[in-house]
């Protein structure tokens, strides 16, 4: 799915808030086109590292590059996908996914908002308003929002945390249909490791914090996974062993 | 259309209008119309053109105060809310003036514009500005960041931030405050008119007393108050059931 070619790179990334360090000296090269999971604990950094990469926020030291270009602020290139409560109450399933479209003419418009209700499988729920959503079809909405201007990368923050278990895996089959279908680079941050080994092609493994890299673990099944190989447990556990956890309730 | 939503409410004002009636009947007195006399004291009045002229002075007064102070505390509340130092600038004046009662205004508002419409206007402007320029600049700032995050992401231009944004995430939260001050603004135009003017509902109960003490049309000035600013609460609640700001409200 790489094209082998950088997209975006953190060069020596530090943040503190006051006298807290948050992230120390991370060091990222993610490649055109690549599915990046980031896992860690929870106050690890982690979604601060994707904030800084979204323009949100700014790093201390180092920085992000896109293309070469250093990431001065939010851009509608790379969008942010937050947990479904991003959604924008007041529009309509339609209105929510052509949000972003808002300098192209009418006809492109109902053109590109057409063709992401049908990817994320929202049909006949144009006219419907979040409130009559379910989570998981909120969280569609938001992806579809998204895609729908066409950005290069993806950037989202535990997008499925909200969602219950059947819902969550259903929505990682979806992502992942959408990705090898839209060939976005996405960075995706969890706290869950299982998800991170079923959806990436790399998982960068960031400790408690100070948030630093670990290791990042080549994810080398072909997808459609199979979650029961001896492959897919292996790289599971050695990144569980990587965080300190027993595999074993 | 149920029993429960309107008969209930019939019933409830009907006996509370038979209580009042048999009450009278049984203790004749002069100090309490009965609902019959009340009656009877709104029919005069509509047969004297009064009724009309009376009810339309007053919302026509309310009109334009409220219609102006939502002109002015939208946009100023708006700014407030989006720019701290505004309001830590601004909102100390706006707390110290908020605790004055609107009717200790009355006196200026006479110097200022003189016995007639313009005074009764601006108090009842002033009385619903604050409440609602308070209202709309909390609304800002409870503002879902998450909402401000995604319109900067996809590089909205500010009108548009403000149009498609802003104003639609605080509507659930401004319609109340338009409520409430529509609610106030209604309180004091029946007060702004007892001194200030001599037409409207507030000067028909000031006259009936002092022209005769005709306490029936008092109270007829009363109950019509009272059924107006019931109609005028059942409008903007209505607002409240629009598709784009039912959101806000728990269902």
């Amino acid at each position: 799915m790489t094209t082998g070619k950088i997209k975006v790179r953190f060069r020596d990334v530090s943040t503190n808030f006051g006298a807290v360090d948050v992230l120390q000296h991370v060091n990222i090269d993610v490649a055109e086109g690549e599915f990046l999971c980031i896992v860690g604990p929870s106050g690890c950094g982690k979604s601060t590292l994707l904030n800084i990469a979204g323009g949100f926020l700014q790093p201390t030291s180092g920085d992000v590059t896109i293309d070469g270009e250093p990431v001065t602020g939010p851009d509608r290139r790379r969008i942010f996908v937050f947990q479904e409560r991003g959604v924008f109450p007041w529009l309509t399933v339609e209105d929510n996914i052509g949000f972003g479209l808002f300098d192209v003419s009418a006809e492109e418009r109902k053109k590109r908002i057409d063709q992401y209700v049908s990817l994320v499988g929202l049909k006949g729920f144009e006219r419907s308003y979040p409130r009559e959503l379910s989570g998981g079809m909120k969280q569609r909405v938001e992806v579809a929002r998204a895609l729908a201007v066409n950005p290069d990368v993806l950037y989202l923050d535990e997008p499925f945390g909200a969602l219950d278990s059947i819902t969550r895996l259903q929505m990682r089959r979806e992502l992942l249909r959408i990705w090898q279908a839209e060939r976005k680079t996405v960075l995706f941050v969890t706290h869950d490791i299982e998800e991170s080994v079923q959806l990436a092609d790399r998982v960068v493994v960031i400790s408690a914090r100070p948030g630093r890299i670990r290791r990042v673990v080549d994810i080398d099944i072909p997808h459609p996974r199979d979650l029961s190989s001896r492959r897919y447990i292996e790289l599971r556990d050695s990144i569980f062993a990587e965080i300190g956890l027993a595999h074993t309730v | 259309m149920s029993f429960r939503k309107w008969g209930l409410p019939f019933v409830g004002i009907a006996t509370g209008l038979l209580a009042w009636q048999i009450a009278v009947w049984l203790n004749p007195t002069t100090l309490v119309p009965g609902p019959l006399a009340v009656a009877l004291g709104i029919g005069e009045l509509a047969v004297r053109g009064l009724l009309v002229k009376y009810v339309f002075a007053s919302l026509f007064r309310v009109s334009w105060g409220y219609l102006g102070a939502l002109l002015v505390a939208i946009p100023l509340g708006l700014f407030l809310g989006v720019f701290r130092r505004g309001e830590w600038t601004i909102n100390p004046l706006l707390q110290v003036l908020r605790p004055i009662s609107p009717l200790a205004w009355i006196p200026i508002a006479i110097l200022w514009f003189g016995v007639g419409d313009v005074s009764a206007i601006f108090l009842i402007f002033l009385a619903s500005l604050l409440p609602l320029t308070v209202a709309t600049t909390n609304a800002v700032r409870n503002i879902d960041p998450v909402f401000l995050a995604a319109a900067r992401n996809f590089d909205l231009p500010m009108r548009q931030r403000v149009v498609d944004v802003l104003i639609p995430a605080i509507l659930p939260q401004l319609i109340v405050a338009m409520r409430i001050a529509l609610g106030v603004a209604w309180l004091v135009v029946v007060a702004a008119e007892m001194i200030a003017v001599n037409s409207g509902l507030g000067f028909l109960i000031v006259d009936a007393r002092n022209a005769g003490n005709r306490y029936d049309l008092v109270v007829a000035g009363m109950a019509l108050i009272g059924i107006i600013g019931l109609g005028l609460d059942f409008l903007m609640r209505r607002l409240e059931r629009l598709d784009s700001v039912r959101w806000g409200y728990a269902s």
